[in-house]
């Protein structure tokens, strides 16, 4: 019987409404206990003292890029920089090549990232075939496989009826459509948001409008379908404002922001630079600011990294010619604290719930899937962090296979320390 | 303009002034052949246009040879870029055979400065993208200059596609600087609100009869009627709401005079008429490059 005791950490388990130093056990990989002071004998111990314990951080928003981006991510690379980053539950999206549309490629990726991967992969399966908006994928087939949640990321459907029909697959498979709200009509031909930094530069704009519109057409589908609705990687003031009123309509409505679309707007862009290129763009500060009380107030569900590896080569090219996004999950931690916590938008306990409780409620999982939580039988998933010492990130030195991240050579207060799934340690910062 | 010129926008106006003042002297007075000279003898410089262009390369080249430098021009088609190669290696390749500048016209907004991150030879931008086309609006400034002898306190109609024009932001950041007033007009899709905020002195202007009145100087925009990403817009449409004919000018200030950075659509955003008028500076434009770009080759290329 192997033995983990986590001693003397501040154990913070939203899901319990667990608050308080002392120690956490972990027998054969599964949760035993928590408590003041547990009396363990044969164990492994890991001081916690001045660190927060709690439970596996869930990040429901990656790209591993494999199959078909190897040079870019590979499940064993993106599953590293997750557990440095202290997330042991990612989930990735299928804009892989070939699209994750088929149970074949589903159990593909599970069985490489049961061989490779040091933190837990759910898979998430395409709306259509190929993500090409037309006909429907294989969702019922991809879920018996293990796939989690449905959507076309990075190419949202743009046919209502197929949203529809897909919303309603999806209520009957009890799994959360997620959408990349984005008008390919709206937003052709843009490169960064729609003000007066895209017109000074003369870039392509990409208005708040593409997402508005998509927000909208999707809530009153999810109304109409009374399917499970998340949106990705909210960034406007509108959309936040529409998802509050889906829920104060009672919908099953949630959503997600990521870190970088709470740190930075347009004003921090350096011209031209491809490591501020994503979709959604970096909004406007007014944008930054209702997203950010999106979190407070709770329209916003969770915080998610959208982890979008490239490979050097492809960023380093004409800004219109780069593709959209950036690398975060070593960073999401780091950057969290400073934006939300640090300035005293939310508490500690709070920020935690942000990564897990709340991505393991909006994603709905029970039973063998209960992730997010320090109960006692639960799969021992474990991120401790530090709540405040200083860092600076290097990404010359991430895990990750990419580089293209707007965070390098920034210093943070506070980051991951030691990431365990399933009662391993997986990683461990230096110097811990 | 420490190392090459990326633009208007970051120029002080005294450096402004000092490129506009020096090629005053490079003007060509119409006695006898221009006198080749010496000043830059040695040096190299690259023209490397990404798109088609007739009357900037060819007024980049003439300006380098004046000074006595040597040039090398490279067209994208029939070039390495043709085969694939990439923005990065073609300038690295480029850069191997140590030339003193590289004049760079690309259709990306920013590509130059891109380059310049990554490059320590010096690059004149010639035109990037819809972001900026420095030169150009240099040459518009010393045309203004020989004509109505200020560029302080002018009031200036730019007429046309301004959303994706680079000479129109380059022409706005510099006669903004200058403190002169800067009337945009053009079809609401390609006047976009955002562009008064871009600098001082700014301003939209629906009607093509209010922005032309009392107006110095009224500088034409070509017409790209299609583009891509845009439902098209039929050309006559055009032409009756934004097109500059006499009975504007009427509106005008007398002394007013009428630019257009060419090439130009005769009956799609000027008719002829104006094209062919007195007030027209449109050759006087051409001539002013070459005098423009060899202040600007002789100020890179000496430093």
């Amino acid at each position: 019987m192997s033995k983990l005791l986590i001693r003397g950490g501040r154990v913070i388990c939203p899901a319990s409404g667990h608050d308080a130093v002392g120690d956490v056990l972990i027998t054969d990989g599964v949760i035993a206990g928590v408590g003041p002071h547990l009396e363990v004998s044969g164990a492994e111990v890991i001081d916690a003292t001045g660190l927060v314990v709690a439970p596996g951080f869930i990040d429901i928003h990656v790209h591993l890029r494999e199959p078909g981006f190897e040079h870019a991510e590979t499940i064993e690379t993106g599953a590293r920089a997750a557990a440095a980053g202290g997330f042991t539950t990612v989930c990735c999206m299928p804009n892989t090549k070939p699209v994750n549309d088929s149970a074949t490629v589903t159990s593909y990726i599970i069985e490489k990232a049961r061989k490779h991967a040091v933190v837990e992969v759910f898979p998430i399966g395409a709306i259509t075939k190929g993500s090409a908006g037309e006909e429907m994928a294989s969702i019922g087939s991809m879920v018996a496989a293990g796939a989690v949640a449905i959507s076309d990321d990075g190419r949202p459907v743009m046919n209502s009826r197929v949203m529809r029909r897909a919303m309603e697959t999806a209520r009957g498979l009890d799994i959360p459509v997620i959408d990349h709200c984005e008008d390919l009509n709206l937003s052709a031909g843009g490169d960064m948001h729609e003000c007066v930094e895209s017109v000074r530069l003369g870039l392509g704009g990409i208005p708040s409008a593409a997402e508005d519109v998509m927000v909208a057409r999707d809530i009153i589908l999810a109304e109409m379908t009374g399917a499970r609705y998340h949106v990705a990687h909210i960034s406007t003031k509108n959309a936040v404002a529409m998802v509050a009123f889906a829920k104060q309509k009672g919908l099953r409505v949630t959503s997600e922001v990521t870190q970088h679309h709470i740190a930075l707007h347009t004003g921090f862009m350096k011209p031209y630079d491809s490591n501020y290129k994503m979709k959604p763009p970096l909004r406007c500060g007014h944008d930054v600011e209702a997203v950010i009380d999106g979190v407070v107030s709770g329209a916003v569900d969770c915080l998610a990294t959208d982890h979008a590896p490239h490979a050097g080569d492809d960023k380093m090219q004409e800004f219109e010619k780069c593709p959209f996004g950036i690398i975060g999950l070593e960073t999401a931690v780091g950057v969290s604290l400073e934006v939300l916590v640090h300035s005293g938008r939310i508490s500690l306990p709070r920020l935690v719930a942000l990564y897990t409780s709340e991505p393991a409620r909006v994603m709905g999982w029970t039973g063998e899937r209960e992730r997010g939580t320090l109960r006692a039988g639960v799969k021992a998933n474990v991120t401790v962090f530090h709540p405040e010492y200083p860092w600076t990130y290097d990404v010359t030195k991430s895990e990750s296979k990419s580089r293209n991240s707007p965070f390098s050579g920034r210093t943070f207060q506070g980051g991951p320390i030691a990431t365990i799934v399933g009662g391993e340690v997986v990683w461990r910062a230096a110097g811990f | 303009m420490a190392k090459g010129l990326l633009g208007i926008e970051p120029l002080e106006r005294s450096e402004i002034e000092e490129v506009l003042t020096r090629a005053e002297a490079f003007q060509w007075h119409g006695q006898g052949p221009f006198q080749k000279l010496t000043t830059c003898a040695g040096r190299m410089v690259v023209n490397l246009f990404y798109e088609n262009s007739t009357r900037t390369r060819s007024s980049f080249e003439i300006a380098a040879r004046r000074l006595g430098a040597d040039t090398l021009s490279i067209t994208a088609s029939g070039s390495s870029v043709s085969k694939g190669e990439s923005l990065v290696d073609t300038l690295n390749t480029l850069v191997a055979m140590h030339p003193s500048a590289i004049v760079m016209r690309h259709a990306a907004s920013g590509a130059p400065h891109f380059l310049a991150r990554h490059l320590t030879t010096p690059i004149v931008n010639a035109g990037d993208g819809m972001h900026e086309h420095p030169t150009q609006a240099l040459l518009d400034a010393r045309t203004i200059l020989d004509r109505l002898g200020r560029l302080e306190g002018l009031r200036v109609a730019i007429i046309g596609d301004i959303l994706h024009s680079r000479v129109a932001r380059s022409n706005i950041h510099l006669l903004s600087k200058f403190g002169s007033e800067v009337v945009l007009c053009g079809p609401p899709a390609l006047a976009p609100a955002e562009l008064a905020q871009i600098a001082p002195g700014v301003s939209l202007e629906n009607d093509i009869r209010e922005a032309v009145r009392e107006a110095d100087v009224v500088m034409m925009l070509r017409v790209q009627l299609e583009r891509i990403h845009e439902p098209s817009m039929p050309a006559g449409e055009y032409f009756r709401f934004y097109g500059l004919r006499l009975e504007h000018l009427e509106l005008a200030r007398p002394e007013a005079i009428v630019m257009h950075p060419g090439p130009i659509n005769r009956g799609r955003e000027i008719s002829s008429e104006v094209a062919d008028s007195q007030r027209s500076m449109i050759l006087n434009q051409v001539e002013n490059g070459i005098a423009v770009r060899m202040a600007v080759l002789e100020r890179v290329l000496l430093q």
